[in-house]
């Protein structure tokens, strides 16, 4: 009679995850978005056929995490690089992971006109309120009120704009089919994120058009908070600028609850 | 099977040239005066299985190009002087990631808008990387005509040898004049050369990340460069291209490119009936600068006449073939006026004389 225990395997990391060591802060919100891409690529089958995009900010070196294939952008220019690797290769899988400066300021116009094209890409969507990799500066994304090292009065309608909630913005465009807004910073909606990407890639291998998922995410180290705080603060605060949950849905998909 | 003849202007003979020479992926932004071009390629693009997008920008249709080149694909962009300025980041990016593609440029009258008038005030632009880096892309000049169709393939070719972007560098005028063209036969894509650093997915091997940026402590970027500078300097080996006419007895040789070689090819052969003998130089590759050739030719012709649509640019790469060998001097016309043959016979005339009426001689 045998006395070996057996072990079943019911935690791990993703094979669309490199065995490295991230470069991001402790309650940085991009380490948890790879791990959800990185599931949701490896549950549907995609990661060999993958082409991904990161962006110039702090995920520029994703692709020493990401174990496919990755193309480095110039800032913003993502979605470009995208629609090029996708015409070419119609039947490979393309996405875009992109910070709120790179897709929403200096990439705005690449963005909006790839989303408009309805271009078959899916777009990772990182907004965490402020330039992380430069070191804090204002994002277009920085809440009213909010600190950054070039608006040291806090954020001011008058002066700097209000906070652009361009996820809204794409939804108008006719290209798009699925743009869902997350949170990374409870379970439940941590849940929900990868249930949305997920809806994302499937837009995509279903031909019907431009997809997007923003994901609300924590910067301690430049919102110069501790990570519970960090965390909270999202909960709290930026929530009340940009509201969670759908944003557009024309895919036509009954969700399995 | 090649064409019959056709008559064609000089941006759809560079459109057809392209899809000729396997390029299925075209991605630009109008501008005059290269319009024709791209109105070409979004009509004969779906006739071949090929894409034209018109970009929202020319730093869009670069970064398309971009993502195009790094799938494996040949492509192409194509602007004028200011969209040209606008791309200049994403081909630093694609000189960093040594990504091959073709970047057209029907220069215009600058600076800022100037005007749609051809000039030829791009060189220091095309020559000299034009945007941030150490790095060169090469630029070919065509005098128009069929040239344009041979330089289109050759722009092709050199881009996927070196995996550098290359420039094709024209004029407006070039762009929109009606010539005679024949077109060789398709290339079958099959043919060309397998790019195994292509991304495509990661399947059946490891997976794989393109990028310029290079951090790292111990020198990667500095032996990054020194690999570029290496590549730069087997492209300036190998890669030169000119052309020399009349040069038997000349007194005097004319260094002038594209339409501007044109223009002085027609003084020269007028001014032959006055019993004066000019020879001309015509840099086809602009970088790498056929440098040796023009030093041996001017160790013997001890006068040289340099024309230019600008107010000199490249005599200083003829500064730097000649030196002290020969008298250099300079007549250039700034973007706005298509200046005529018996303009640049005038300053031939000058020249030979030493009279300093039309022209300047160059201090070396
Ligand atoms: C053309 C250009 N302009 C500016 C920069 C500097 N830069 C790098 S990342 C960045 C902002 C990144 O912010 P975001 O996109 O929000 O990403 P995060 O770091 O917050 O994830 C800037 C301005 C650059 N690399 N290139
Ligand atoms: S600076 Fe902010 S966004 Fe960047 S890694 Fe640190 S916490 Fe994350
Ligand atoms: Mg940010």
């Amino acid at each position: 009679m045998s006395t070996e225990i057996e072990y079943k395997k019911v935690f791990g990391r993703p094979e669309s995850l490199k065995d490295n060591p991230t470069h991001y802060c402790p309650g940085c919100g991009h380490s948890i978005a790879h791990r959800l891409v990185a599931e949701c690529l490896d549950e549907m089958g995609l990661r060999e056929d993958t082409i991904g995009v990161p962006p110039v900010g702090c995920a520029v070196l994703a692709y020493n995490y990401f174990n496919f294939d990755m193309v480095e952008a110039p800032h913003g220019r993502a979605l470009a690089v995208a629609t090029g690797v996708k015409r070419v290769h119609p039947d490979k899988f393309v996405l875009t992971y992109q910070g709120d400066g790179d897709l929403a300021a200096i990439g705005a116009a690449e963005t909006i006109h790839a989303a408009n094209r309805g271009e078959r890409i899916s777009a990772i969507f990182i907004n965490n309120a402020i330039y992380g990799m430069t070191g804090g500066q204002m994002a277009p994304t920085t809440l009213l009120g909010q600190n950054a090292t070039t608006a040291p009065r806090g954020r001011d309608a008058r002066l700097h704009g209000q906070p652009i909630d361009i996820s809204s913005m794409l939804a108008i465009c006719g290209g798009v089919v699925f743009v869902e807004r997350c949170a990374l910073t409870t379970i439940k909606q941590i849940r929900k994120a990868k249930k949305a990407i997920k809806k994302s890639f499937q837009c995509q291998l279903d031909d019907l058009g431009f997809s997007l998922v923003e994901l609300l995410s924590p910067c301690p180290t430049n919102w110069k908070m501790p990570v519970k705080a960090a965390w909270d603060w999202v909960n709290e605060e930026m929530v009340k600028t940009y509201p969670l949950g759908l944003i557009k849905d024309t895919t036509g998909y009954e969700d399995k609850k | 099977m090649p064409s019959e003849k056709m008559l064609m202007n000089g941006s759809q003979t560079v459109g057809e040239a392209a899809v000729r020479a396997g390029c299925r992926y075209y991605f630009g932004y109008p501008i005059t005066p290269q319009n024709e071009l791209p109105e070409y390629l979004s009509a004969r693009m779906p006739e071949v299985g090929g894409t034209f997008i018109q970009g929202e920008s020319e730093v869009a249709s670069i970064n398309m190009v971009l993502g195009a080149s790094v799938a494996g694909a040949r492509t192409m962009t194509s602007s004028s002087s200011p969209g040209i300025s606008l791309k200049q980041e994403g081909i630093s990016y694609m000189a960093g990631m040594e990504l091959p593609a073709v970047i057209v440029n029907m220069m215009r009258g600058g600076p800022g808008l100037g005007n749609i008038a051809p000039s030829a005030a791009d060189y220091f632009q095309a020559t000299r990387g034009g945007a941030h880096g150490d790095y060169r892309t090469p630029v070919l000049a065509p005098a128009g005509g069929q040239e344009l169709v041979d330089l289109t393939f050759e722009a092709f070719d050199l881009a996927d040898k070196y995996r550098n972007p290359v420039m094709l560098l024209g004029d407006g005028l070039m762009g929109q004049v009606m010539e005679p063209v024949v077109f060789p036969d398709f290339i079958d894509l099959k043919d060309l050369p397998e790019k195994d650093w292509a991304l495509r997915g990661c399947k059946g091997r490891e997976a794989r990340a393109i990028f310029s940026m290079i951090l790292g402590q111990q020198g990667e970027l500095y032996r990054h460069n020194l690999d570029l500078q290496k590549k730069y300097d087997r492209i300036t080996a190998e890669e030169q291209r000119w052309e020399t006419k009349y040069a038997e007895d000349a007194e005097l040789i004319v260094v002038a490119y594209g339409t501007a070689a044109r223009i002085a090819e027609s003084a020269i052969e007028d001014l032959k009936a006055e019993g004066i003998n000019a020879g001309l130089f015509r840099p086809i590759s602009l970088w790498p600068f056929p440098l040796p050739a023009l030093r041996e030719l001017s160790k013997e012709i001890p006068k040289v006449a340099v024309f230019e649509l600008c107010l000199g640019q490249m005599v200083e790469d003829v500064i730097l073939s000649v030196g002290e060998r020969a008298e250099i001097y300079f007549h250039g016309v700034p973007g706005g006026l298509i200046p005529t043959p018996a303009e640049v016979a005038e300053f031939l005339r000058s020249t030979v004389k030493g009279d300093g009426k039309v022209g300047r001689r160059m201090e070396v």
